[in-house]
C-alpha cells in the first residue's frame, strides 16, 4: 500500500491569528515582568545566610510558654470569625434575594446586586480591617465589621446562586394556589435553599477563620497582634507558637466544617 | 506462537483467576474465548500482555517466558501486542488522529512523544489505519463526537497502527448493538486474514462466537473446559461449557442484516 | 397488605399529623440556642455588644472625614509599587504552576501508588494549606529581608498549597481507561501520562492557574502590608503615619486593578472551559 500522509487538518485564519494574539501578549506580559522586576540577588543571598540560623531553628522550636497566652487570642479570633460569620450569613440574605433574577424578575435590580457584590468582593479582608480601624479605632469590633462585610460578598453571590437554581414549579403552584408574597417565600422558597445556604455560611466561616488571624495585624484584634509583635521582635520561637497554633485549629476547624456539611446537605 | 503451561492466578483477595490452563495458540489464528462472566475469559486474555501477573506455571510468546518481564522487556512485549477493550479506552478529548498515533508510544521515544514528535511513516501508518477500518474522514473530529461503534474502530485503527504481531480484544462489542456489532468483529476478521495477525477474542454471545471464529475456548471457573474448531462446537458443547441451559441472552442475534458492504 | 379487620385507634390517624415530628424540632431549637449562646459568649470576650455597635456606626461617619479628600500625590509611586505587585503575583503564579504539575501527580491516588510518598505529599500540601498568607510572608520576609522576593516565595508557596489540591483532585477523577489501554500497547509511564492523563486535565489546569492568578493577586497586595514589595508596602507605610488621604487613594487603586483583573481572568477562564 501507498504511503499517504493525511490531509492537514483544516485551519482557520481567524484562529490562528487569535493563538499569534496570545502568544505575542503572553510574551510581552512576561518580558515587562521580569525586565521590571527589581531583585538584588546577592543581598537575597547575604540576608538569607545571615538570617537562616536566627530564624529557622527558633522557628521549628516553638516557646511552649507562650502557649496559653496563644491560645487565648486564637480564641479570640474564631469569636472574631464567627461574630463576622454570623451576620455576613443574615446580611446576605436580602442581598442574595436581590441579585438573583428569579425572585424579582427585574434584569436592572438583580444585575444592580451583583454588581454591589462583586464590588464588596475585591476588597481583602485585611484592606477593608484597615478602613474599620480607621472608622472605629484599633479594636476586635473592626475586625468583626472587616470580616461580616468581606464575607457578605461571597455570601451573597452564593445564595443568588442557589436561589437561581432552585425548582420554580412549586413557586408556581403556590402563586395558582393563591399565596401571598411572604407565604411563598417561607413555604415555597426557603426550604429549598435552606440547608445550602447553611452549608455555605459554614464553609464562609472556615474561610473567616484563616482570614481573621492576621486581621489584628493591622489592629483589629486576635492572634495577628502576636505576628505584630513577634515580627518587631523578632521573636521567631514566639511566631513558631503562634504558627503551630494557627495550623492546628485552622486543620480542626476545617475537618469539623467539612464534616457538619456532610451531614446537612 | 503462544504457549499456557500449567498457568494459574491466584488474586491477592484469593480468588483463582485461572487453574492450571494449558493452551497452544499458533501464529495466525482466529481464537474466540467464551464462558460466562467471571470464568476467567478477561484474565486469561490479560495474562498475554501482563496487565495481570499469572502465580504459578509458565506463558511462553515467542519461545519467551514472559512471567518474568519487567520493565523494558515487558513494553516491547506489550509492544507487540496489541489490546482493544470493551470500553474503547480512547482520550475522549484528543482528536481521533492524537488517539490513533498513541498506538506507536512503544515504538517512540519518551521524549518525541511529549512533544508531539511522531514521524512521517508513523502519521502515515495512522491514517493508513484508519482508512482500513473506513473512518478516514473523520480524523480531526474529537473521539467523544463519534458513536459507540466509531469509537469502537478507532481503537482498532489504534491497534493496526502498533503494528502488533497479535491482537487481544475484551469483550470488544459487549457496549454496542447488534449491527455494530457485527461490524467490528468483521473488522477484526478482515484484520486477521489480511495481514495474518494471530487474534484473540473474548465474547459471551454465542452466535458471534460461532460465525467469526476458527477455534473456540471454553472457560468455566478459571479452567478450560473446552477447546477444538469450530466445527466440532454445537449447541451442546456451549450448555456444557456454561454449566446450563442456552438462553436469549447468550444470543446477539442481526447476523443477517449485513449493514456495511465494504467489509 | 391491609388487614381488614383493622380498625384504627384512637392514637393515630385521629390527630392532624405534626409539620416536623417533636425530635426534628428539638434539635432545631437547640442548635439555634447553641448558636445564640456562642454568639453572647463571643461578642462578650470581643468587647461588643450593642451600645458599642451604635457607637460604631457613630464613629462610622468620621470615616469620611478623615479617609477624604483623596490624597492624590500619591497617585505616581502608587502606580510604580502596583505594577510591582501584579509582577510579584506573575512570577509566584509562573513558578506555582510548574511546580505542582509533579507535586498533583505526586498527590494523587491513581498515579503514585506508593502508599507513603502519597501520603506525606498530601499531608505537606495540606499543612501549607492551612498558613495564612501574611504569616508565610512575615516568616519569608523574616529570612531573606524586606522587599519583593520574599514576598515571591511566599506567595509562591502559598498559592501551591492551593494548586496542588485543586489539580491532584482533577488528576484522581480522570479516566483511567485510556492510560490503562496505553500501558497495554507498551507506553511507559510517561508517555501515558502525557497522552492518557495531560488532555484530560489540561482545560482545568489551565483555568486554576487563571483562578490562582487571581488569588495571587489580592496576596500580594496584602502581603506587602508586612514588607514584602509592592502596593501594600507602601498602604502600610502611609497607614502607619496616619496619612488617612493616601490610603484611601491607594485602597481605591487597589479596588480597581482587582476588579479589572478578576474580570478578564474570568472572561478567559469561561472561554476555556
Amino acid at each position: 500500500m501507498s504511503q499517504q500522509l493525511p490531509p492537514k487538518k483544516p485551519r482557520s485564519t481567524k484562529k490562528l491569528v487569535r493563538n499569534i494574539a496570545i502568544a505575542i501578549a503572553i510574551v510581552i506580559l512576561y518580558l515587562w515582568t521580569f525586565l521590571s522586576i527589581n531583585v538584588d540577588f546577592a543581598r537575597v543571598a547575604e540576608r538569607f545566610s545571615s538570617n537562616y540560623d536566627r530564624v529557622v531553628p527558633q522557628l521549628i522550636s516553638p516557646n511552649w510558654e507562650r502557649g496559653p497566652e496563644v491560645i487565648e487570642m486564637m480564641i479570640e479570633t474564631i469569636f472574631i470569625a464567627y461574630v463576622g460569620s454570623l451576620a455576613a450569613a443574615i446580611i446576605a440574605v436580602p442581598l442574595g434575594f436581590l441579585a438573583a433574577f428569579n425572585m424579582t424578575y427585574n434584569k436592572m435590580l438583580s444585575t444592580f446586586g451583583k454588581w454591589i457584590l462583586s464590588g464588596v468582593r475585591a476588597f481583602p479582608e485585611i484592606i477593608l480591617a484597615i478602613l474599620f480601624v480607621v472608622a472605629v479605632g484599633p479594636t476586635p469590633f473592626a475586625g468583626i465589621l472587616a470580616i461580616a462585610i468581606g464575607s457578605t460578598g461571597m455570601l451573597g453571590k452564593l445564595y443568588a446562586e442557589v436561589l437561581e437554581s432552585i425548582d420554580m414549579n412549586v413557586v408556581e403552584a403556590m402563586q395558582a394556589n393563591g399565596a401571598n408574597k411572604v407565604q411563598i417565600m417561607f413555604h415555597g422558597i426557603i426550604p429549598q435553599v435552606i440547608p445550602e445556604f447553611l452549608s455555605y455560611a459554614i464553609y464562609r466561616f472556615e474561610i473567616d477563620v484563616r482570614a481573621s488571624t492576621i486581621l489584628g495585624y493591622v489592629g483589629a484584634g486576635g492572634i495577628g497582634t502576636m505576628i505584630f509583635f513577634a515580627q518587631s521582635n523578632r521573636n521567631w520561637s514566639d511566631m513558631g507558637m503562634i504558627l503551630l497554633v494557627i495550623i492546628i485549629v485552622v486543620t480542626l476547624i476545617d475537618y469539623a466544617s467539612t464534616y457538619i456539611r456532610k451531614r446537612i446537605v | 506462537m503462544i504457549e499456557f503451561k500449567d498457568l494459574s492466578l491466584v488474586y491477592p483477595n484469593g480468588h483463582q483467576g485461572l487453574k492450571d490452563v494449558n493452551v497452544t495458540i499458533e501464529d495466525g489464528e482466529f481464537v474466540v474465548i467464551v464462558g460466562l462472566s467471571g470464568a476467567g475469559k478477561s484474565t486469561f486474555i490479560r495474562s498475554i500482555n501482563r496487565l495481570v501477573t499469572p502465580t504459578a506455571g509458565e506463558l511462553r510468546v515467542d519461545s519467551d517466558n514472559i512471567l518474568d518481564y519487567k520493565g523494558r522487556g515487558l513494553r516491547s512485549l506489550r509492544t507487540k501486542v496489541g489490546m482493544i477493550f470493551q470500553s474503547y479506552n480512547l482520550v475522549k478529548r484528543n482528536s481521533v488522529f492524537k488517539n490513533v498515533l498513541a498506538g506507536r508510544l512503544g515504538h517512540t521515544g519518551t521524549f518525541r512523544s511529549v512533544f508531539n514528535l511522531f514521524n512521517k511513516d508513523d502519521k502515515a501508518l495512522a491514517y493508513e489505519s484508519l482508512k482500513r477500518v473506513n473512518i478516514g474522514e473523520k480524523i480531526y473530529n474529537r473521539a467523544d463526537e463519534l458513536s459507540g461503534g466509531q469509537q469502537q474502530r478507532v481503537s482498532i485503527a489504534r491497534v493496526l497502527t502498533q503494528k502488533p504481531k497479535y491482537i487481544l480484544a475484551d469483550e470488544p462489542v459487549a457496549s454496542l448493538d447488534p449491527p455494530t456489532s457485527h461490524q467490528v468483529m468483521k473488522y477484526l476478521r478482515k484484520i486477521n486474514k489480511e495481514d495474518g495477525i494471530t487474534t484473540i477474542v473474548n465474547l459471551h454471545f454465542i452466535d458471534m462466537a460461532m460465525e467469526y471464529a476458527d477455534r473456540i475456548i471454553g472457560m468455566r471457573d478459571g479452567e478450560v473446559v473446552f477447546d477444538g474448531p469450530v466445527s466440532e462446537v454445537s449447541e451442546k458443547t456451549f450448555e456444557e461449557i456454561y454449566g446450563r441451559s442456552i438462553r436469549e441472552e447468550d444470543m446477539r442475534g442481526g447476523a443477517e442484516e449485513d449493514v456495511e458492504s465494504h467489509a | 397488605m391491609s388487614n381488614p379487620m383493622h380498625k384504627p385507634s384512637l392514637t393515630e390517624d385521629q390527630y392532624a399529623p405534626m409539620l416536623s415530628p417533636w425530635r426534628a424540632k428539638a434539635k432545631i431549637t437547640m442548635i439555634f440556642f447553641v448558636i445564640i449562646m456562642f454568639l453572647l459568649f463571643s461578642s462578650w470576650r470581643t468587647g461588643v455588644d450593642l451600645a458599642e455597635l451604635t457607637r460604631g456606626f457613630g464613629n462610622m461617619t468620621q470615616i469620611t472625614d478623615k479617609l477624604f479628600p483623596m490624597n492624590m500625590s500619591i497617585l505616581g509611586p502608587a502606580v510604580g509599587r502596583l505594577f510591582e505587585t501584579i509582577h510579584m503575583a506573575i512570577i509566584a503564579s509562573t513558578f506555582s504552576t510548574l511546580v505542582v504539575i509533579p507535586v498533583s501527580l505526586l498527590a494523587a491516588n491513581n498515579i503514585t501508588t506508593n502508599w507513603f510518598v502519597y501520603n506525606i505529599t498530601r499531608f505537606i500540601m495540606n499543612v501549607l494549606r492551612t498558613i495564612p498568607d501574611v504569616v508565610l510572608a512575615v516568616i519569608f520576609v523574616g529570612l531573606f529581608g524586606i522587599g519583593v522576593f520574599g514576598g515571591i516565595v511566599a506567595l509562591f508557596v502559598f498559592s501551591l498549597g492551593i494548586l496542588a489540591k485543586l489539580i491532584s483532585e482533577t488528576v484522581e477523577s480522570a479516566d483511567m481507561q485510556p492510560v490503562e489501554a496505553m500501558r497495554a500497547s507498551g507506553a511507559n509511564t510517561i508517555q501515558a501520562i502525557a497522552y492518557g492523563i495531560v488532555p484530560q486535565v489540561l482545560p482545568q489546569f489551565t483555568s486554576f492557574s487563571l483562578y490562582v492568578f487571581e488569588i495571587n493577586i489580592r496576596a500580594s497586595v496584602v502581603i506587602g502590608l508586612v514588607g514584602a514589595g509592592g502596593i501594600g508596602q507602601l498602604l502600610m507605610n502611609q497607614f502607619s503615619f496616619n496619612n488617612y488621604g493616601a490610603v484611601m487613594t491607594i485602597i481605591a487603586i487597589i479596588f480597581v486593578v482587582v476588579v479589572i483583573i478578576e474580570y478578564i481572568s474570568g472572561k478567559i477562564r469561561e472561554a476555556i472551559i
